[in-house]
């Protein structure tokens, strides 16, 4: 399957607006995550592990890097939000 | 009362009219007894004291077109749901602020002042925490992006919000830990 992913803020600064992934079905957040550390060593700075790194998934602000992953799902990775 | 009637959420890098937005939320409610209002606004400095040396020239505001509108939208709901309020306004600023600018808009009528003034603080908390938007600083030292604070998420933790906005370790910590 393939999945949209974008970035905000610092991370699109470093990694650009967004790219397009494939994963095998019934992929997570996590694994998601993992496969992106592994495309650079740029993606593996701002992603790793410990990183703080906010994610939402379909525009929903993902609270478990275990949530499953669906057939053209739009994920998101931003560092913590700072707006008001 | 039409959820469009009740509700109004706004990104725009226009500033807004503070007398105007509540004017509009009052409007046709008789039975609206109390307004609560919230300005945010572009300070010359950081808050903490790390990066308290420059003065900022310039605030840049990031949002997450989509995104941003919906989580603003889940948080008047549930202001609504639990504040019994009446009416919401949320403003939010994109693009590059001046000092002293006007940042966000939060507004909300109620029968009472006790459910305005809590729904006021609850949906401020929760922006801050929740709703997607990137504050970048500019200082004659350079720009660089404002880091989210605990403190933040230590008031949105009061009305039981989803907490771990804020980085659990320093950044500086975090990058020394990372395996090589």
């Amino acid at each position: 399957m393939t999945v949209q992913v974008r970035y905000f803020a610092a991370l699109r600064e470093a990694l650009g607006s967004g790219e397009a992934v494939q994963l095998p079905a019934g992929s997570r957040v996590a694994d998601l995550r993992a496969a992106l550390v592994a495309r650079s060593p740029a993606h593996a700075e701002r992603l790793a592990p410990g990183r703080a790194v906010r994610c939402a998934v379909a525009q929903v602000m993902c609270q478990d890097e275990q949530q499953v992953l669906s057939d053209g799902a739009e994920v998101a990775f931003f560092p913590p939000v700072t707006g008001g | 009362m039409q959820r469009e009637q009740f509700q109004v959420v706004r990104i725009q890098a226009e500033d807004f009219d503070l007398s105007a937005e509540v004017a509009a939320l009052r409007a046709g409610d008789a039975g609206v007894g109390a307004v609560a209002a919230f300005v945010g606004t572009v300070r010359d400095r950081d808050g903490s004291a790390a990066q308290a040396v420059q003065p900022v020239q310039l605030l840049e505001l990031e949002h997450y077109p989509g995104m941003t509108e919906r989580a603003i939208e889940a948080m008047v709901d549930a202001a609504r749901q639990r504040f019994g309020i009446r009416g919401a306004r949320v403003v939010h600023r994109v693009g590059p602020l001046a000092l002293n600018d006007q940042i966000v808009l939060v507004a909300v009528s109620a029968a009472h002042r006790g459910e305005a003034f809590q729904a006021c603080e609850f949906l401020m908390d929760y922006l801050k925490t929740q709703a997607p938007f990137w504050k970048k600083e500019h200082t004659a030292a350079g720009a660089h992006w404002v880091d989210a604070r605990v403190a933040d998420d230590a008031a949105a933790a009061r009305w039981g919000l989803p907490t771990g906005n804020a980085p659990v370790v320093a950044p500086a910590m975090a990058t020394a830990g990372q395996p090589a």
